[in-house]
């Protein structure tokens, strides 16, 4: 028996909808206002995105956001992989405790204490601060990140698939690469995915270890922001909700369809 | 079982990576917690000499103390900080509960075929940044803002409404930046709920009402804990919120935390009020463990 | 067995000078304190089918893990081929395996499961190709080559499993539960079709199973597991009608097992259950002496119901029918003797309306032969 959506239910959504939605869709809109004063609507125009595009220090700013980006979460996959199959098959070794506890530790902690405990590490061995440091300190928290989305697909994963590989004649490496990476990929590939926005949107922990030539974009958004409201702050914003949005949404229809075939060849396959 | 080198290779390095890079910082932090400021490079004394040998760790121990920890507890702006911070977290987590209980129950309530979608659109704003949204309510909130014009445009209020740079604007931003953390537990609860519990209830005589508070909101208890930690913990420790939407006046002990290293640059207090954050959130993980153990 | 070929009946386990193909000796496995097998000492033959019988947990999939190379034992050797293979990893062994969740890469179609073993071994691409097609005609499966496991239907699945262990051409091949997931009409169509395989491939088949049916129709020895001990090794036959203990009696097939004391022995020996009842009379081939207490095993099937004593049966007891099952076929009758003894019976409706004669709380005799129960004194 299917209720239908009630009336109130209806309206809860749309409501809860519409306070997630509307802040965004305000800052969107008034990016392309003609004025310099964000909240009064002068016409349109799009002068505020060619302003953003002649801003050197924001292009800068994005160019090392960029290959922060890519760097640590990279490297954080990689990590935060081999941290998943340590959770998830290594059951017994001295301080397994110790090593899941750093594990979850960095997803309850306060970006202020990671950032600080980072740079006052980064202090205390004399390393530079730099882009070097931001990916180190990236990957570390991103890594976590990475182990949590692909342990939790390592637990449901049927071990004898690699046992049946071990027995069809493949070392343990062979069994990983030919088997359980493939059918784990969709989970790496969004611990990636999730390692990638992190580092990108992190503002506290890069303005820790980032040093006076490595600024990320956040830091220099949330420098202009101090000053107020900017027309090129809401372009800005605008693009990276617009690109955010647009993967989000085209890796969900991807998967999606991906599900769909899936069922109907599935059901062919009853025949 | 023997340790292969392949199994220990696979220990070894995330185990390296994360002694190195969160063990060891951590530490330093304690360590620099106990020491004093000074003025040289870095910034607080002791520093351990290796060099001096035995005499050198000894003279290194006796120049620790808890004076940062002492000076925290005379200073009001530290305590009235933690004491703000956990009252802004809390009642910022209730006002998201209030919010994202009635949101979640809809999704729940919504055909089959809509809740993919509905889980999308609650989870697409945690993929962007935290930063753009919580500067999109500036704009909102400013004295000449979007809201403030609204309501002179309706005459609800004669003059604008200051609530940007106030403690109302940042459990607005929190709410907001959250809202997703709180509906999703509690959908998930909800969700694998059996309907025919309902119908058994209003069989027995329930009404709508009485249904919904004797059952649905029992078995979606574990959901609303789940919700109210993963807002809770994380509000505590926030600086991005009450940095922009706060103003100088609202308190908050990450931003104290952010101000007293990179103003004052007072290494061995911001290190002291780093130790003494974690000691408190150490109380709501556990118990958020706890929860999760149990419901597991 | 009908369907093995008559001349030379098929039982290299009786012939001194036969080598066999597996052997346990002395094999013990411990996890902890838990001890999963205890002193196993077994030997398979080449070509044949072998089971493994026991409830869950009675130690058969570690025995069978053991030789797939994923378990090593604490003490004991095995030996396949003449080589100790306990130093051998899994994917060194000529040993193959099928699993019980069949384990087909979800990822690799049903050409790509079959041939990846083959590509492992480095083999060049006409001699995969020749060898995966003959190992899709042997499973009847040449139109789902392309396929991926998903896309198929269980029975077909187990098929591309049964064709990827066997593709390398194993030594040994191990099938774990191998027809537990398959539905009870496709599982009976599935055992023929194991043993017409495992007859055409020349293959030594090990088989772990918790269902007695299907051991004893596929496997030309069975061995009963119980708490990680060998109860008994034999023949389906031999373990039917000459189970060695009360568990294996008990656990292949239906069983009324009378608990009694030896009375006399002579060419019979007659063993008494009851104050005041006839002994039962029987032949045993064990060697037992009087005042010994022994338990007595009678398969329904043995046992004639009737109103009056059957003429020629030595054993007759009376008792009151507690309980008629009616299947159609036979009709299974539960039985209170005087003595107070349940005793299980079986007759089959041979005509119509035969199984209307009898009804609950009717007073009948029940008759046996001196050969249709065994004794036991364990």
């Amino acid at each position: 028996m299917k209720r239908n959506m009630s009336f109130f239910n209806m309206t809860t959504l749309t409501l809860g909808l519409a306070f997630l939605y509307l802040p965004m869709l305000l800052l969107m809109i008034y990016s392309f206002n003609e004025s310099r004063l964000v909240t009064v609507w002068a016409g349109f125009s799009t002068k505020w995105y060619g302003e953003l595009f002649r801003n050197q220090q924001f292009l800068d700013a994005a160019w090392v956001t960029l290959r922060v980006a890519v760097v640590s979460s990279t490297i954080a996959t990689v990590l935060g992989t081999m941290a998943a199959w340590v959770l998830v098959r290594e059951r017994r070794f001295l301080g397994r405790t110790l090593f899941s506890g750093m594990i979850y530790a960095p997803l309850v902690m306060p970006e202020v204490i990671t950032g600080l405990s980072l740079l006052l590490l980064f202090i205390a061995i004399g390393l530079d601060r730099g882009i070097l440091t931001i990916i180190l300190a990236h990957t570390t928290f991103a890594m976590c990140y990475v182990s949590v989305v692909v342990s939790s697909r390592l637990v449901t994963f049927d071990r004898s698939l690699e046992e049946a590989a071990l027995d069809l004649g493949c070392s343990p490496m062979q069994a990983f690469g030919f088997v359980t990476l493939p059918i784990i990929a969709p989970a790496v590939v969004s611990g990636w995915l999730l390692a990638f926005t992190l580092s990108l949107d992190d503002l506290v922990i890069a303005s820790f270890t980032s040093g006076p030539s490595s600024t990320t974009l956040p830091i220099k958004i949330f420098s202009s922001m101090r000053l107020g409201v900017s027309p090129e702050i809401n372009a800005l914003s605008t693009i990276l909700i617009s690109i955010v949005a647009v993967g989000v949404v085209v890796a969900a229809l991807v998967s999606k369809r991906q599900i769909a075939r899936r069922e109907t060849e599935e059901r062919e396959g009853q025949k | 079982m023997r340790m292969n080198p392949r199994r220990l290779f696979l220990i070894a390095v995330p185990y390296g990576w994360l002694l190195a890079l969160f063990m060891v910082p951590f530490l330093i932090v304690l360590k620099i917690s106990l020491s004093d400021t000074a003025i040289a490079i870095p910034p607080y004394m002791p520093t351990l000499d290796l060099s001096a040998g035995w005499a050198g760790i000894r003279e290194f121990f006796s120049g620790l103390d808890f004076e940062n920890f002492t000076w925290l507890t005379e200073d009001d702006l530290y305590w009235k900080s933690y004491v703000s911070s956990l009252w802004i977290a809390a009642v910022s987590t209730f006002f998201t509960l209030l919010i994202g209980y009635p949101v979640a129950y809809a999704m729940s309530r919504a055909k089959p075929e809509w809740r993919p979608t509905l889980m999308m659109l609650i989870i697409l704003p945690f993929w962007s940044s935290a930063l753009i949204r919580v500067y999109a309510w500036i704009g909102i909130l400013s004295s000449e803002g979007y809201l403030n014009q609204i309501l002179l445009w309706l005459g609800v209020v004669d003059e604008p409404l200051s609530i940007l740079n106030t403690p109302l604007a940042v459990y607005i931003g929190i709410v907001y930046t959250y809202l997703p953390f709180m509906i999703l537990p509690i959908y998930a609860a909800l969700e694998k709920m059996d309907e025919s519990l309902l119908e058994a209830a209003e069989d027995l005589g329930c009404t709508r009402i009485a249904a919904f508070w004797r059952v649905t909101f029992p078995l979606s208890r574990p959901g609303i804990v789940a919700g109210c930690f993963l807002v809770f913990i994380p509000s505590l420790g926030e600086f991005v919120i009450p940095s922009i939407l706060g103003g100088s006046h609202t308190l908050m002990i990450g931003k104290v935390l952010w101000e007293e290293f990179f103003s004052n640059r007072d290494w061995p207090v911001a290190s002291a009020v780093a130790v003494v954050l974690l000691l408190i959130l150490v109380i709501p993980i556990v118990l958020f463990q706890r929860n999760e153990e149990k419901n597991a | 067995m009908d369907t093995k070929p008559a001349p030379a009946p098929f039982a290299p386990w009786n012939d001194p000078a036969a080598v066999p193909l597996i052997r346990f000796e002395g094999v013990t496995k411990r996890f902890g304190d838990f001890t999963a097998l205890q002193d196993i000492n077994l030997q398979i033959y080449p070509r044949e089918f072998f089971a493994l019988l026991g409830p869950s947990g009675c130690g058969k999939t570690t025995l069978m893990r053991m030789l797939a190379g994923f378990e090593t034992p604490t003490e004991g050797t095995i030996w396949l081929d003449g080589k100790n293979i306990a130093p051998v990893p899994p994917n060194k062994r000529p040993v193959n395996m099928m699993f019980q969740s069949y384990a087909l890469f979800p990822h690799l179609s049903v050409w790509d499961n079959i041939a990846f073993g083959l590509r492992r071994a480095g083999q060049d691409k006409e001699t995969i190709k020749a060898r995966v097609e003959e190992m899709l005609r042997l499973t009847r499966l040449d139109q789902f080559a392309r396929r991926k496991p998903h896309q198929i239907s269980g029975g077909q699945r187990q098929r591309v499993a049964l064709a990827r262990s066997l593709a390398l051409g194993p030594k040994l091949l191990l099938l774990d539960e191998p027809l537990g997931a398959l539905d009870k009409k496709l599982r009976q169509d599935t055992q023929f079709e194991l043993m017409d395989i495992q007859e055409k491939t020349g293959t030594t088949f090990v088989i772990v199973t918790h269902d007695q049916e299907e051991a004893m129709t596929v496997a030309s020895r069975v061995a009963v597991m119980d708490a990680g001990r060998l109860c008994q090794v034999d023949t389906p036959q031999h373990i039917y009608e000459t189970p060695n203990s009360r568990y294996v009696a008990d656990f292949i097939g239906e069983v009324s097992i009378i608990e009694g004391r030896v009375e006399s022995v002579a060419e019979e020996i007659a063993i008494s259950y009851a104050e005041g009842q006839k002994p039962i009379m029987t032949r045993c081939a064990e060697t037992v002496s009087p005042g010994q207490s022994v338990f007595y095993a009678i398969r329904p099937e043995k046992i004639w119901v009737g109103s009056e004593p059957h003429p020629d049966r030595i054993n007759s007891v009376q008792g009151t029918i507690v309980d008629i099952g009616y299947l159609g076929d036979v009709s299974n009758y539960h039985v209170r003797l005087d003595s107070g003894q349940m005793v299980k019976a079986l007759m089959t409706n041979a005509e119509r309306y035969a199984a209307s004669r009898f009804t609950w709380n009717d007073r009948v005799w029940l008759s046996w032969s001196r050969h249709a129960g065994v004794v036991l004194t364990s």
